[in-house]
């Protein structure tokens, strides 16, 4: 047993690790062991990859790729696989992961099981949209190949499914044609809310990437549009990148109200300055903070909540200003404040998150109480908007809230796995 | 393929010799073949490593790793197909040093895969290169070979057999052609050390192991640590006077 906590840091709860490493013994493995989840690379926020006192599976020794096909771009890998090394090996090749999160330190598994979505969920969905078989192995020791086509209904419920339909082995997915590593990115200052559903509906139809960073701070909701599309520009060398690695745990969060005015200041102010047309290389456009490593322990020893949720969008702005004046009026909030559009497509995955309307996203300092009584009074919101929160980052929502969100729930129920149990599925599905 | 550089892997499904052979075809085209035990697995990698690189010649090759006929008929088939240029011996088991000390065959079994075999592999390719006057011999070692210690003394035993061996190796073929490198890792975060994670230092990626092993290759070093601190570390531990060394429970 040893102490595993996931990304936020809340807590380190005792786990039994076991590492699958080999697609032979797996079976066996899953099988001897009382009830477990798969953990990927442990970036999922709250406790959808966390087991307290119970079995993690570690699944990030199964990132072996199994074959590509460079005419069709079906891209056929384990489920350790992390997003980066698929995008290292595809690019150069004029291919792409059609979607991708914030971070591309996650794996395949994880990113199925989460259904992930990106800054192109406008175009193309989300990550599940593009998966075209899992291997599914259940606590039983049965494999289930389902697909969008085949088994349909267990592929619907393992995209999105949490990891609790069971372990996900492997998996092809279909890639996209890419020119090249570069983007050519727009970036758009805004003074309120209402320039921003602008912004987003007028940048829908001709940007394939959309995500604005949002002054979590100021009630009107200023923040700065960034928009990208794929370039052909291909004579730039490749950008050195720097990594840089958070190097303590601070004895306090060094997010504070002082820090972050002073910081969502500056960041406004000095963006708005550069703001307009760039080159930008996708590593630093889609994942800006993956080169700083550790970044997490900025909060603290009490580690840190992020808040996401979709409302739809005929209510969005109402909601979301809603949201801003609760999280202003607490001075409390993040150096990242995310908002984006989510198209009009239904989500393949019965849990799945991505639902048309509007994202917000937002880091909290766990503060106990305090932080509760805001996540209670932005609950409410999300509920009346008809809203939902996305489990993958979730560490606290009220099951009642869960319940509301996610219509299909019941549905999904028949297709768990009984030897599969998260911190998450106890608190939110009751076992 | 005359042109391509020709690696061999002996042991190729672990951890650090799998991330070596992933730095090894990044970017390029490589002439690998990859030896194991186990065919369903070595195949598992030799895919992995088909996709990583459609220009490089992955080959795969499996042996009975503690015969010594079966290891010279590997190796001289290996060599008859061409020039080697460098030979990467990684293959090994950590055992529970509790399970040697009651079973006498775990603790045999436990001597021959980290000590007798490596040793067996390294002396049929040193042939080969010896006739070709060139060539480049990784074995992997191990800090644990450095002082035996309480807690893993007959593992230590034997990579201590492959330090000793690789020394005389290197007088053997100092000032020609060949180059014979012996690199010794410190705990590294393996599927073979999964059940240590926690319980001790913290423990290296096997991927930064790896990129140091090929580093040291490419450069020729001798006699390397990885990561560089555990030279220093085992400095210390192998002249702490037994005074001190005895009241360690290391």
């Amino acid at each position: 047993m040893r102490p595993v906590s996931a990304w936020g840091r809340l807590d380190a709860a005792s786990h039994d690790v076991v590492s699958l490493h080999d697609p032979a013994k797996i079976a066996c493995q899953i099988t001897s062991k009382p009830r477990g989840i798969a953990h990927g690379n442990g970036r999922s926020y709250g406790d959808v990859c966390l087991n307290p006192d119970g079995v993690l599976w570690h699944t990030t020794g199964l990132n072996h790729f199994i074959s590509f096909d460079q005419s069709s771009g079906r891209l056929v890998c384990e489920a350790g696989v992390l997003l980066r090394e698929i995008q290292r090996l595809v690019i150069p090749l004029g291919w792409i992961l059609p979607v991708t999160p914030g971070t591309q330190l996650v794996t395949v598994g994880g990113a199925i099981a989460n259904d992930v979505h990106g800054k192109n969920h406008h175009v193309l969905g989300s990550f599940g949209d593009h998966v075209q078989r899992i291997r599914l192995l259940r606590t039983v020791g049965q494999t289930i190949e389902c697909g969008p086509q085949d088994n349909a209904d267990w592929f619907a419920a393992t995209v999105g499914g949490l990891g609790l339909t069971g372990i996900i082995v492997e998996a092809e997915i279909q890639l996209c044609r890419v020119a090249g590593p570069w983007l050519a990115t727009d970036t758009v200052p805004y003074a309120n809310l209402g320039e921003f559903f602008q912004l987003a509906d007028e940048s829908e139809a001709d940007w394939q990437h959309t995500v604005s960073w949002l002054d979590c701070l100021d009630a009107r909701g200023r923040g700065l549009f960034m928009r990208g599309n794929p370039t052909d520009v291909c004579n730039r060398p490749d950008p050195q990148s720097r990594k840089r690695t958070m190097p303590i745990i601070p004895p306090v969060s060094l997010v504070n109200p002082l820090s972050l005015r002073a910081f969502n200041m500056a960041y406004f102010h000095l963006k708005k300055w550069r703001a307009g047309q760039a080159i930008a290389h996708y590593e630093s456009f889609f994942y800006p903070l993956d080169n700083i490593l550790e970044w997490n322990r900025i909060y603290g020893p009490k580690g840190f909540y992020q808040y996401q949720c979709v409302v739809p969008r005929d209510v969005g702005q109402d909601a979301t200003r809603a949201m801003l004046g609760e999280i202003a009026r607490c001075s409390e909030g993040s150096f990242l404040a995310v908002l984006k559009t989510f198209g009009e497509r239904q989500p393949v995955g019965m849990l799945s998150f991505p639902r048309p309307g509007v994202t917000l996203a937002l880091d909290f300092p766990q503060k106990g109480l305090r932080t509760q009584m805001l996540f209670d009074r932005l609950d409410g919101i999300v509920r009346e908007a008809g809203g939902r929160i996305y489990a993958a980052k979730d560490a606290r929502m009220p099951r009642s809230l869960f319940e509301a969100g996610y219509p299909r729930l019941s549905e999904f129920m028949k297709y768990r796995d009984s030897g599969i149990s998260s911190g998450l599925s106890r608190r939110l599905m009751g076992s | 393929m005359s042109n391509t550089n020709r690696i061999v892997i002996i042991g190729a499904t672990s951890a650090m010799a799998e991330h070596c052979a992933r730095l090894w075809v990044q970017g390029k085209s490589v002439d690998l073949t990859l030896v194991g035990r186990d065919t369903q697995r070595v195949e598992r990698v030799a895919a992995d490593l088909r996709v990583r690189s459609p220009q490089s010649e992955i080959g795969v090759t499996t042996s009975d790793f503690l015969d010594p006929t079966a290891i010279r008929n590997t190796v001289d088939e290996i060599a008859a197909r061409g020039v080697i240029h460098t030979v990467l011996i990684a293959h090994g088991s950590l055992p529970e040093q509790d399970d040697c000390q009651d079973n006498l065959e775990v603790c045999r079994d436990a001597l021959e895969i980290n000590g007798v075999s490596p040793v067996l592999f390294a002396e049929a390719f040193a042939k080969h290169m010896s006739q070709n006057n060139s060539g480049t011999l990784a074995l992997i070692g191990s800090v644990a070979g450095d002082r035996g210690r309480k807690s893993n003394y007959v593992y230590g035993a034997a990579k201590g057999m492959v330090t000793r061996y690789a020394q005389g190796l290197q007088h053997r073929f100092a000032n020609t052609g060949i180059k014979v490198i012996l690199i010794r890792p410190g705990p590294t975060a393996t599927p073979m050390t999964t059940h240590l994670v926690g319980k001790g230092p913290r423990m290296a990626s096997a991927e930064d192991v790896a990129r140091k092993i090929v580093e040291a290759i490419d450069r020729g070093q001798t006699n390397v640590y990885v990561p560089r601190k555990w030279a220093v570390i085992m400095l210390i531990i192998r002249h702490l006077p037994n005074s001190i060394f005895n009241k360690m429970d290391i």
